[in-house]
């Protein structure tokens, strides 16, 4: 007998994936150690050591253009962050009631920013804000990051809605409680945590994007991905190692919160 | 949209709960759509920003022929063979992920499950950071100066730096290093279901490791298999930073041929007839995709579609 019955041990190892996986481990980990690290070389040729600085960081963090698109980010990501879980809390509690018919193509049209390539998204809308006059800008991107935010915001709210126990509400609405007083009292805070999850997530998706807030961006609206986008095109200096550092951080600490919500009181 | 009975349960809200949602997409994703297929069907504007709305099929004529200056139409093979290495190279980029993907997917899946949760997240950490940095990266690590070169010319095993970045090679590692958590997740959701006890079996009547891959536990993660080629093929199809930084001028994909054309070379009617076609590429492959995945058991290529978000 190779492996005596219980400890099933033999075949939990198949020979080289262990190794295999320890470099795709490296691979996605590795490359982000770079941008990193170079973010405190103290030579302007980033790939050129030449000792420790924190220089890169003052640099950027006084850099008044860096400023407005930060300030700018961060209103898209705040707004289109509670615009989308407005719309996906509503969505989730549609989709549990909707035919089935109505359920197929709701999906499909919630999913379809994740299927479309951004590129097509980012001209469409583009074309479409062209067409009606609609000022291009941070009120434009707000927009258009709403509609993509809303799938991200969505699934965590669903996850947690498919989990309620039905008869919590039969009990409610057997005690009196109307519609409103139900979603109030019981479904809202029940879904708070898969509502602070996907409003976590719809914020960082916004505040990541570059391509759609690219097009949309005109005169006023560049936001800091479009802003490093430029500097990586003008020239690269451990600046952009910097700015996108502190980019990476906010993104890491924000998607660790959301995981540790949502996986909270399943 | 059929409306069924809500009288049943209450308190469950209704389905006019998601109306607002939906419109909001009816405007923002469903009519981005529609006008981009409308405007690859008209006129160029004479300043080049917008359409002039009067119909054509030029567009569509100018993805196989260019007009020489005295109006003499030449067929002119530049596009599709943007098109065509865009497909190859999201081909390479989906292959060359699922070579990486299967050992680690099962390697995580046959982990003690405390181990499992945490392993997974590791993987979905670098989908959560920018796009853009992650493209970057990549322009420090292949750079003539970067640490690759650096490290192979410091050990004296190059006398010259290897020129790594602005070529396809740079494009293709950018675009697996941009979507494999893509292939890693749903192969991990199909293996994750898989009862290892099955391959223990197999193993125990006298198969080799090998064959018990092959055999056995390789069908079982079929549907994460496929889900993972369909969501890496995609997104790299659409590509645009990869090709845009790490391969330089030479290695356009049709994004950045569409970008330019509303951009630069402001020609909008032709930039929308490109994303028309992007959009049936895009298309077939999904009807591709639904017809292997029925197959294969359907039901579980969409359990692992879902299960990566």
């Amino acid at each position: 007998m190779k492996s005596p019955r219980g400890t099933g041990t033999s075949l939990k190892n198949f020979p080289l994936f262990g190794p295999v996986a320890a470099i795709v481990f490296g691979f996605l980990y590795i490359p982000l150690v770079f941008v990193v690290g170079y973010s405190f070389n103290s030579n302007r040729v980033v790939t050129v050591w030449k000792g420790f600085s924190l220089e890169w960081y003052a640099d950027v963090l006084t850099n008044d253009d860096i400023q407005r698109a930060v300030i700018n980010s961060l209103r898209v990501a705040s707004i289109s962050t509670v615009l989308s879980v407005i719309f996906a809390t509503g969505l989730a509690i549609g989709l549990l009631r909707m035919a089935r018919a109505g359920k197929t193509a709701a999906w499909s049209l919630i999913m379809a920013p994740l299927v479309i390539p951004e590129i097509v998204f980012a001209i469409g809308t583009l074309a479409l804000f062209v067409q009606i006059r609609f000022p291009l800008g941070v009120d434009a991107i707000t927009l258009a990051h709403t509609a993509f935010c809303i799938p991200f915001a969505l699934l965590p709210i669903r996850a947690r809605l498919r989990s309620v126990d039905l008869a919590v509400y039969e009990a409610a609405a057997d005690l009196g409680a109307n519609e409103w007083v139900i979603f109030r009292r019981i479904t809202l805070p029940l879904l708070a945590p898969g509502i602070v999850a996907g409003a976590l997530l719809a914020f960082i998706i916004s505040l990541d994007d570059f391509i759609v807030s690219y097009f949309l961006a005109g005169a006023g609206g560049t936001t800091l991905p479009v802003y490093i986008f430029g500097m990586i095109r003008n020239a690269i200096t451990p600046g952009v190692n910097a700015l996108s550092t502190l980019l990476l951080l906010v993104s890491v600490v924000i998607v660790t919160v959301s995981y540790i919500i949502a996986r909270r009181k399943r | 949209m059929a409306r069924r009975s809500t009288s049943g349960r209450a308190g469950q809200g209704t389905w006019w709960a998601g109306l607002p949602g939906l419109a909001y997409l009816v405007a923002l994703v469903l009519a981005p759509l529609v006008i981009i297929v409308i405007f690859s069907f008209l006129s160029r504007a004479k300043l080049g920003v917008g359409v002039k709305w009067e119909f054509t099929v030029q567009p569509y004529v100018e993805l196989f022929y260019s007009e020489s200056l005295s109006g003499e139409r030449s067929f002119d093979p530049t596009y599709l063979q943007i098109f065509f290495n865009s497909v190859v190279y999201s081909l390479i980029t989906a292959l060359v992920c699922l070579v990486l993907s299967i050992p680690i997917a099962l390697w995580i899946a046959t982990r003690p499950p405390k181990w499992r949760t945490l392993l997974v997240f590791l993987v979905t950490i670098p989908f959560w950071t920018s796009l853009l940095i992650r493209t970057y990266a990549f322009v420090i690590i292949l750079n003539d100066n970067g640490p690759i070169n650096g490290a192979l010319t410091g050990l004296g095993i190059l006398s010259e730096p290897i020129p790594m970045l602005y070529t396809p090679f740079a494009t293709i590692v950018g675009l697996v290093y941009s979507f494999l958590p893509f292939m890693i997740l749903p192969i991990y959701a199909s293996a994750e279901r898989f009862d290892f006890r099955l391959a223990e079996a197999a193993y125990d009547l006298g198969a080799t490791k090998g064959r018990v891959l092959m055999r056995i536990v390789l069908p079982a993660v079929r549907p994460g298999i496929i889900a993972g080629l369909i969501l890496v093929f995609i997104p790299a199809l659409g590509s645009f930073l990869a090709p845009e930084l790490l391969g330089g001028g030479k290695t356009s994909m049709i994004a950045n041929v569409i970008a330019a054309q509303f951009g630069a070379s402001r020609n909008w009617p032709f930039g929308a007839a490109l994303s028309v076609m992007v959009l049936v590429i895009v298309m077939l492959a999904l009807v591709a995709f639904a017809v292997v995945a029925r197959r294969s058991s359907r039901r579980g290529s969409q359990q692992s579609l879902e299960s990566l978000l």
